[in-house]
Order: structure tokens, then C-alpha cells, then sequence
């Protein structure tokens, strides 16, 4: 009997080829007779524009063509939409070459077609743009102000919506009358995603058949079909194929529709040649969306035995200049929905305004909307704990909610499907050695070193999404997922799913539950994504879904496989169905192991319908579309140790230590690499990233020089066990992982560097702890402590 | 971005490098390539010709020449660190290489590019000045040799004249000599925000400095401070307070001049302390 591969730790298939350089991402391909693309991008964050003249581009031997926002607008291509819609939400044009004015430093105003790569670098340089600089505004709550310059002509007051949840007069009557209270002013430092592979788009025309083929790193291909063909471009949906072949990183960047994608399409047609536009890394910087960026006043009451009674949130949350696909929906569903966390808390509103400014548009990054919910909760944890006198891990033990209470009805709209979290948080503490690291802080202490821990609780939210639930509230797509599972007649499986694999191992992880499915070698199934020309429809990878609503969808569609296999051998075998089982790789009669069929003998039969049921269609695959009942709710606790170095204020990661729980685990090897990687985001976001904007729009970290991206070196060995709580709605009991690690690792790690700062006295800091901020907040201290 | 097009010669050796750099006055040579190749591919620099001088053997190798230290331009970092020679003769080399850049750069970048291309945060130019090493350069009309102090003349540019070749680093061995370089690295470019090292002869303290101004330079405040005496932790603490004022020091995103100001003070510290061994 073959063991399960579910559970194994095996090694992923796609890897071979991702570190042996002959994966085929969009950049690699190459095409009879393509061209090549560069932008014109605007240096101002705002301007009009006046005038283009591309007459010297234009004579640049090898240029084909300089399209201009007009030429396209006039030609009949739209602007392009967003995803999500609140009520009363602005949504202003976004053509893909702005034809008025640019409206954030990278914004495109032309696009230069040639030969070759260098020569329309080169020439996009020659095209020679009379702008007009005008004031600009790129701080959220500066646009707010009255007389901030408008970033769209027809949102005068740069407000794209706002948008609340929650009982806010039960809530002000708790603040009313609390035991406790503590405010703390947040801001979440805006994030670059800089994934490894750059943004790159091909797009072809067939004259012959007035079809498009689109090659583009995109985590969700259909999404760019529908977005492109009904409401962008007019192309017939039927007519365009959209394929993201290997792609190397997202993180939410590769989800949005974006303008060179637009532009690409548009040019080949225009020349009858494929186009291929590539990003060098300073376009990634100021096109790529951006993550989170929002000031938050945060507030959190108790009652006298430390029971949270209510939690009150206001945010502003900056959109950038224009809204890409997702933006609406991160600091709104995926925010306010989650400021229960853990927890029992009865009362809690929470309120946003999203203002547009003159820079990157912000949108899903890692996490979106959870990370910055968990960091500002658990701040406020930290700070009322100590405010009471009580260490952070009981504050948080009192408030947990019980196992018992599954499912339980936040007061913010969720409902959570499963939960064990004090047992989760025991087993942190004890791996971790809890009483330990306390009595090492406090001898640390007395040495004059200043060593901190941090510990968060957390949930998230994930498993996007029951589609009605979503669509109600502003979804302008659905979220179930598809699957089809095609047998062969040799016995040989392909999967085809709708989501997409650009790091996450879908390939092997997908695979090994199918094999466990029908009983057949792991290396016998392929998974197939990301060509809209293949698969069924489906909506793509992000928020935490391809395992919950993806895979749930490939298992259904398996076991429909295996309820026909079952009438197939009950035929060859002149047995009923009810009487054969599927065991150790067979069909046989119950009772009767020696009156068996193979696999392979069913597949194959099913193809030659030689002997085979009258009343059952011939052939061996079947499709299932899944959509969820709820999201599911991973969770989990991690622990930071860090040491501060007050001469320099720089912060050292002595320890990392996480143990979550996402259900079942299919692949632990990859459940660890992306906890790993969660993490190493969430701690790059606590001490090193931040896109700094001057008052200007003019991006002043646009590059790996400025930019501080996490590096091996900041890291430490990952401690990292988990517990196992089902989802009680999927048919493996499966929850997310994703995103888990980022949205527990940022909290973390701000905790602990806080509590490594708390015998200065010092009560709050923003991320990122750049260490003049630390030592500034230091030397700060100890005067105002030696003038006391 | 691409580089602007060039055209490419390689050097056989000194005398065919200098003759092409007088041909060619535009033209850079091309050492490790780690400064000028980024330079260029931003459009920073565009010469219209690279002389590659890795295959010139004069540039190459390091040996002692009676109390001399003798250093051919061409020497990567790597073979800087492992060089036993400097390792017992002058250990700063071999330490402060550790830290700059990362593995590549270290394979490929040399010590005349580093000098050469003087950037105000490149390490090695501050360990030139507290070593006191020598620097020569070979032109059209001959060799000269430059004190260290002399060669760094603001920022990215030196003491060479059009046609000269920067051809060995001479470093005085100091029998006892205890040498230290310490760093505060930027956390995305790892370049020095501020970098001090401190050569401590006899009695004799030489300090240096890089990352806080256009170049390295000499702290003669802290050399005055400490030379003469025995080092102490107090002493040495009590030295390394307002070493530079901060109103000239370079202000940028990772460090203002007050905080570039107050590094000075802790690096200094730090390097003093690891060479005395405390």
C-alpha cells in the first residue's frame, strides 16, 4: 500500500528548473518579428502635459512608432476599471497613457516601439514632452487638507471613498465608560514589492483570425482576459488568450491590470508584429502597486480585569494617483473586518478615508489589509498590558477567544470557522522557553543591554471567497475556483486549475493530494495553469486561496473522477457500484481483492468504451467549480527577540520563533519556505523597507541603494513548528499560509523591538526602526529623563 | 538602461595601457568593473572606449620590498584578505576588505579601482590615510609617488592626471603596529555610512574616516587626543566625543549629520577598542 503523499515534505518538481535557468518566464520568450517597447514615463508627480513632440524619436533609425494617451484614446481604448466598488466611490479614468496629465512620477505618456530593446530605450529619451509642473501632494492626510492640489479634476477633494464598520455608538459608550484606555497614532510604512522577476508583457496579433495572444506575469490570466477584452479594448473575450508562463514572485504586484499590458496589445496590432515590453527595476519602483500606507489613530478600552471592551479605529489610507484592480477592497474588507484578531472584544468600529495623491497607486501587498490590522492590535495589546501592569502573554490569554465558541460571530462581519488558540500559544511559550527569555531580558537588563520580545497572537482571514458574500459588498468578480481532471487513456492525469502558481509550489503540492485522490503515482499527475486557452475559468492566486478554494475544487472534481471509475469497474467486474472500493491503487468488489481493475485499466477502458455502461458517457474527466462557504482563519503565534545597540540604535533579530496553524498541511517543506518568506517580508517591513516620498511626489528610495531589502544576513534560523485545527467547510479541512508569516512577523518584531525600548521609557515608534530613529527616541529620552 | 555604445581594447601590459589612455583621452580603464559598469548602465558615465588592464601582469601581485609593502593596483579584495603577507604585516587590509561589498564584488573589485574612483563612502581610502601608505602612479612622462593625504581630492576624483595609471599601493610595515577598521554599513548598499579605522604605532595613533564627507580624511582631533598615550577604555571613551562637527557632514535619507556626527564618535570608539583588544 502507498503512503499518502499528503503531508510529505517532498521536494518541489518546479524547482529543477526555476535554479537550473531553464524556466520560460515572460522576458525569455521570443517571437519571429517582435519589437520592443519602452515607456516615456514623467519625472513629475504632477504636471500638465502641454505638448509631445516625438519627432526626433521618430527619426531614430529603428524606431517603428510613438503612441501617445490620445491616439489611443481616439482609437477607442477605455480606461481601465477597478475591482471593487463601495458606495459613493470616485473612480476616475486611468488610461493607460495619460493624455492630460501625469499624475505620479512614472506615469507613461508615450510608449516608444523599435527593433530592439536599446534602441527604444534610447529613443524614448528623445521624445521630448512639454510638461508644466504643478504643486503635488503625497501624504494621505496632506491631501485631505483644504486647498491639496487634486489629483483628478473631477475628485476636487481627493476623496476616493470612505467606508466604515461596526457599531460606533456602542463603541463610544464603552470608551465612555472604561476601566482603561490607550491611543496610540500608527503609521504603516508604505512598501515597494520588488519581486524577483521584474513585470514583462508580449503581446501578438493574428491578422488571419483577428485573434490576441498575451504573455504577462499575472497571477490571475483570466482576470486580465475579462478586464481587457469587455472593458478595456473591445476584443471579442473569445478572441484573446492571456498565458502567464513561469513567473517569478507576485505578492499581490502581478494581480492588477496593468497599462503596459494595454499598450502592448495595442502596438501589435498597430505595426502587425509582436511587442514585448520588459520593466528594468527603477520602473518596478514606481509602477509595481504599492503596499499599505496609512496613518491610523488606534484606540483600545478594558474593563477592571483587563477584558478588552472595545476597540476604535480611524484610518486614512492612501490609493496613490489611480486605482488599480484590487485597491478599494484592502484597507476596507480585508482591515476592519479583521480587528477582532483573536480575540473576545464585543465592540469595535472602524472608520476609513482613502484619499487619492500623487503617487503610486497602493494596493494588495502581502497580507493586504491583515498586516496592518494585526500591527495595530497588537500595539494596542502591548501598550494596555503594560499600562496594567500585566505581562503582554497574559494580557492576550485573558482575551483569547475559547475554543468552545467556534464558530464565532465577530462583531466586525466575520465569522470564524475554527480555532484553538490558547493551546497554539502554550505550545509557542513552551518551544520557546517563555520564562527563560523574560529571566535572560531581565539579567540582559541589568548589564546595561537592551534585549526585547515580542509575542502576537494572530488570525487572518484568507481563502478568498464566497462569491455572494463578496459581491454583495462591492466584489465586481466572483471568487469560487475551477478545476478539471482529465484522465488519459494511459492512465496519466492532468489537473487544470484556475489559480496560479508564481512561488507557491502549486505544481507539486497539487499534485500529491491528487495522487493521494486516485490512488495513482505522484508522478503520474500533472498540474496545468496559468493559459486562459487551457483551462477552465478561474479567478488566480492571492489572498491565501489556491490551497482552501483552489485545491478544494481539484479534490471534488478528483472524487467525481473516482465515483465514475467505481461505475466503470463495477461494469468490468459485473459487480453493482455500491459493492467496489477504491483501495491500494484499485477498484475491487468488497470482500473480493482478486476481482480488481487498475487505474489504468479504467482509463483506458473509458476511452475505448469497448465494455462499458450503456448509460454512462464514455471518456474520463470532470470539472468542479468551487465556491466557499466562508473564508477560512489561519492563525498562530510568533515570537521576536531582538537586542537594540543603544550607541548606534541598531536592531539585531536574535530569535524567530512561529508556530502556526493552517489546518492539515499538504507539503510542510513548502508550508515552512513560505512562513519563512512571510516573515522575512514582515521583518523587512518593521526595520529596513520604506518607499520615502518627498512632499513633492518625487520618490526619494527608488532603488536597491536607498531601498533596504531583507538579505540573509538580516535573518536568523527560523524556529517553526505548527498545531493542527481542521476547517470545519473544505473538504481536506485546509486554511491558507500564504500570507500567515507577513502578518504575524511585522507585529512581532514590532513588539519586541518596543519592549527592547521600554526601560527608556519610550511608549511608541513608527516602522521602520532605522537606527538614527531608535537612537534619536534614545538620546530623546535620556534627556527628558535627566531633566525629571 | 544599456551603457551608451562603446568600443573595447585590452592592455598586454603597462606600456601599451598608457599608450592607449594617450590615444584615447575620452577612454576609462576597466579594472573589476564593479563602480564603472553600474555607472554606466545609468547613464553616469559614458566613455566612449574601455582599456581592460586585468591581464596587465605588472599590476598584479603583492610582495615585501625591505619595509615596504608593495601592492600592484590590479589585487582584488579577495586575494587582499587571504594574503598572508598582509594578514602578519599589516591585518587592517585583510579585515577591512571583509566588509565591503559582497562576494562578487569582492572576486572581481581591486584596490587601485577603489582608490582610483574615490567614492566618499568606499572603504579602503579611510585604511589608506590611517596607514599612511603611499601611492604610485605612472604617466606618459614617468612614475610619481603621492602620500595617501595628497591623492584624495574631493569627491570621485584624485590626485591622477589625464594619462596617469594608478599602479601600486606602498604601505610602510610597522613592526607591533595594532590596526583596526570598523564600519557602519548602510542597510541597503552596504556602503560605509561611516567608516573609521586607526593605526596605533607605538605610541602614535593615525585615524581616518570615510562616508561623512566628499572624501576620506585624517581625524586629527582624535590623533591629537590619544597619541602619546596608554590607551584605556576610559581614555579612549573620553576621546571619541565630538570628534567632527556635524555642520558639514553629508545629510541624507540614512543618517543626518548629527547621527553621521555621533557615528564618527562610536565607530572611532569601536575601532580603537578592537585594536587595542579591549
Amino acid at each position: 500500500m502507498a503512503e499518502k503523499n499528503f503531508g510529505k515534505p517532498m521536494k518541489r518538481v518546479e524547482d529543477p528548473r526555476f535554479i537550473t535557468g531553464t524556466a520560460s518566464y515572460t522576458d525569455d520568450l521570443k517571437l519571429p518579428g517582435m519589437v520592443h517597447a519602452a515607456m516615456v514615463r514623467s519625472p513629475y508627480a504632477h504636471a500638465r502635459i502641454k505638448g509631445i513632440d516625438a519627432s526626433k524619436a521618430l527619426a531614430h533609425p529603428g524606431v517603428l512608432a510613438v503612441i501617445t494617451g490620445q491616439e489611443m484614446k481616439d482609437a477607442g481604448i477605455k480606461s481601465i476599471p477597478t475591482g471593487w466598488l463601495h458606495p459613493g466611490i470616485k473612480t476616475p479614468p486611468h488610461y493607460a497613457i495619460t493624455f492630460d496629465k501625469a499624475r505620479h512620477v512614472g506615469d507613461i505618456v508615450a510608449a516608444v516601439i523599435a527593433e530592439t530593446r536599446q534602441i527604444a530605450e534610447d529613443a524614448a529619451q528623445l521624445v521630448e514632452v512639454d510638461y508644466e509642473p504643478l504643486p503635488a501632494v503625497s501624504l494621505g492626510s496632506d491631501a485631505l487638507k483644504p486647498g491639496a492640489p487634486a489629483v483628478h479634476d473631477d475628485v476636487p477633494d481627493n476623496i476616493c471613498f470612505t467606508w466604515s464598520i461596526g457599531d460606533k455608538a456602542a463603541v463610544d459608550a464603552a470608551f465612555a465608560s472604561a476601566y482603561k484606555t490607550v491611543k496610540l497614532h500608527l503609521r504603516n510604512n508604505r512598501l515597494v514589492p520588488n519581486a524577483m522577476e521584474p513585470r514583462a508583457s508580449l503581446a501578438q496579433y493574428h491578422p488571419a483570425s483577428d485573434e490576441y495572444t498575451l504573455w504577462t506575469t499575472s497571477q490571475n490570466p483570466h482576470i486580465h482576459r475579462l478586464l481587457i477584452a469587455a472593458f478595456i479594448m473591445g476584443i471579442p473575450e473569445h478572441k484573446l488568450r492571456v498565458i502567464a508562463p513561469d513567473v517569478g514572485g507576485g505578492f499581490g504586484s502581478k494581480i492588477y491590470q496593468y497599462p503596459e499590458e494595454i499598450i502592448v496589445l495595442y502596438a501589435a496590432k498597430k505595426l502587425g508584429r509582436p511587442v514585448k515590453w520588459t520593466a528594468r527595476r527603477s520602473e518596478s519602483f514606481v509602477t509595481d502597486s504599492h503596499g499599505r500606507d496609512h496613518e491610523t489613530v488606534a484606540e483600545m478600552a478594558v474593563d477592571q480585569n483587563g477584558k478588552i471592551t472595545a476597540v476604535r479605529v480611524e484610518t486614512i489610507a492612501n490609493m496613490g494617483a489611480y486605482l488599480t484592480t484590487f485597491a478599494p477592497a484592502v484597507p476596507t474588507y480585508l482591515y476592519g473586518c479583521l480587528l477582532a484578531g483573536p480575540y473576545t472584544t464585543p465592540h469595535i468600529y472602524c472608520h476609513v478615508t482613502a484619499p487619492f495623491t500623487h503617487t503610486t497607486p497602493v494596493d494588495a501587498y502581502r497580507g493586504a489589509g491583515r498586516p496592518e490590522a494585526t500591527y495595530l492590535l497588537e500595539r494596542l495589546a502591548d501598550v494596555m498590558a503594560h499600562e496594567l501592569g500585566m505581562d503582554p502573554v497574559e494580557f492576550r490569554r485573558k482575551n483569547l477567544i475559547p475554543p468552545e465558541a467556534f464558530p464565532y460571530q465577530t462583531p466586525v462581519a466575520l465569522q470564524y470557522d475554527s480555532g484553538n488558540y490558547e493551546a497554539n500559544l502554550n505550545k509557542a511559550l513552551e518551544l520557546v522557553n517563555y520564562k527563560a527569555l523574560r529571566e535572560q531580558q531581565e539579567a540582559a537588563r541589568k548589564q546595561g543591554r537592551y534585549m526585547g520580545i515580542g509575542v502576537v497572537t494572530y488570525i487572518e482571514a484568507c481563502g478568498l471567497a464566497p462569491s455572494a458574500l463578496v459581491g454583495s459588498l462591492g466584489a465586481q468578480a466572483g471568487q469560487w475556483e475551477s478545476a478539471l481532471v482529465r484522465v488519459m487513456p494511459t492512465g496519466k492525469v492532468e489537473v487544470f486549475t484556475g489559480t496560479h502558481s508564481h512561488g507557491q509550489g502549486h505544481e507539486t503540492a497539487f499534485a500529491q493530494v491528487v495522487a493521494d485522490e486516485l490512488q495513482i503515482p505522484v508522478e503520474d499527475v500533472v498540474l496545468v495553469h496559468g493559459d486562459t486557452g487551457r483551462m477552465p475559468y478561474g479567478w488566480g492566486s492571492y489572498g491565501s486561496r489556491s490551497a482552501p478554494t483552489g485545491l478544494s475544487a481539484i479534490v471534488l472534481a478528483a472524487r467525481k473522477i473516482v465515483d465514475k471509475a467505481k461505475k466503470i469497474a463495477a461494469h468490468l467486474l459485473e459487480a453493482a457500484p455500491e459493492d467496489i472500493v477504491h483501495e491500494d491503487g484499485k477498484f475491487m468488489v468488497k470482500g473480493v481483492p482478486d476481482k480488481a481493475k487498475t487505474f489504468f485499466d479504467i482509463a483506458l477502458q473509458a476511452h475505448l468504451a469497448h465494455n462499458y455502461p450503456a448509460d454512462l458517457e464514455p471518456g474520463l474527466e470532470a470539472t468542479h467549480f468551487y465556491d466557499p462557504k466562508n473564508f477560512v482563519f489561519p492563525f498562530g503565534t510568533h515570537i521576536a527577540v531582538v537586542e537594540v545597540d543603544p550607541e548606534t540604535g541598531k536592531i539585531k533579530l536574535l530569535r524567530y520563533l512561529s508556530v502556526d496553524d493552517c489546518g492539515p498541511v499538504v507539503n510542510p517543506l513548502i508550508a515552512e519556505g513560505q512562513v519563512h518568506g512571510g516573515i522575512a517580508q514582515g521583518l523587512g517591513q518593521a526595520l529596513l523597507e520604506e518607499a520615502v516620498y518627498d512632499k513633492e511626489g518625487q520618490i526619494l528610495s527608488g532603488n536597491f541603494l536607498e531601498y533596504a531589502l531583507p538579505r540573509a544576513d538580516d535573518m536568523v534560523q527560523i524556529e517553526h513548528d505548527h498545531t493542527v485545527t481542521p476547517c470545519p467547510h473544505n473538504p481536506l479541512g485546509i486554511k491558507g499560509i500564504g500570507e500567515a508569516g507577513t502578518i504575524a512577523s511585522t507585529a512581532a518584531v514590532a513588539n519586541a523591538v518596543m519592549d527592547a525600548l521600554r526601560p527608556f521609557g519610550i511608549v511608541h515608534l513608527d516602522m521602520p526602526y532605522t537606527p538614527e530613529k531608535v537612537w534619536r527616541a534614545i538620546q530623546h529620552s535620556r534627556l527628558a529623563q535627566a531633566a525629571d | 538602461m544599456y551603457t551608451a555604445p562603446f568600443s573595447y581594447k585590452r592592455a598586454s601590459n603597462l606600456t601599451e595601457a598608457l599608450s592607449l589612455l594617450q590615444q584615447n583621452p575620452e577612454a576609462k580603464l576597466l579594472a573589476g568593473g564593479h563602480s564603472l559598469i553600474p555607472a554606466m548602465k545609468l547613464r553616469l558615465a559614458a566613455p566612449p572606449m574601455l582599456i581592460d588592464i586585468s591581464k596587465v601582469a605588472e599590476l598584479r601581485g603583492i610582495r615585501r620590498e625591505g619595509e615596504i609593502l608593495v601592492i600592484g593596483a590590479m589585487t582584488t579584495y579577495r586575494e587582499l584578505e587571504t594574503s598572508e603577507l598582509l594578514k602578519q604585516h599589516c591585518p587592517i587590509l585583510p579585515q577591512a576588505v571583509q566588509v565591503v561589498g559582497d562576494p562578487m564584488v569582492r572576486a572581481k573589485g581591486t584596490i587601485g579601482g577603489s582608490l582610483a574612483h574615490a567614492d566618499p563612502a568606499a572603504d579602503l581610502p579611510a585604511v589608506m590615510l590611517a596607514l599612511e601608505a603611499r601611492i604610485k602612479v605612472q604617466g606618459p612622462d614617468g612614475a610619481r609617488v603621492l602620500e595617501a593625504e595628497q591623492f584624495f581630492t574631493g569627491m570621485f576624483s584624485t590626485a591622477l592626471q589625464e594619462g596617469e595609471i594608478l599602479t601600486e599601493v606602498h604601505i610602510p610595515i610597522r613592526p607591533g603596529a595594532r590596526m583596526a577598521y570598523a564600519k557602519f554599513p548602510h542597510p541597503a548598499s552596504r556602503y560605509a555610512v561611516v567608516g573609521v579605522a586607526v593605526v596605533l604605532d607605538g605610541n602614535t595613533v593615525r585615524a581616518a574616516v570615510t562616508g561623512v564627507g566628499e572624501h576620506a580624511m585624517r581625524l586629527s582631533k582624535l590623533e591629537q587626543a590619544l597619541s602619546g598615550q596608554a590607551l584605556s577604555a576610559e581614555n579612549i571613551t573620553a576621546a571619541c566625543q565630538g570628534l567632527l562637527p556635524a555642520d558639514h557632514l553629508n545629510h541624507d535619507l540614512v543618517a543626518s549629520k548629527e547621527y553621521r556626527a555621533h557615528l564618527v564618535d562610536v565607530m572611532a570608539k569601536r575601532a580603537l577598542m578592537q585594536a587595542v583588544g579591549l
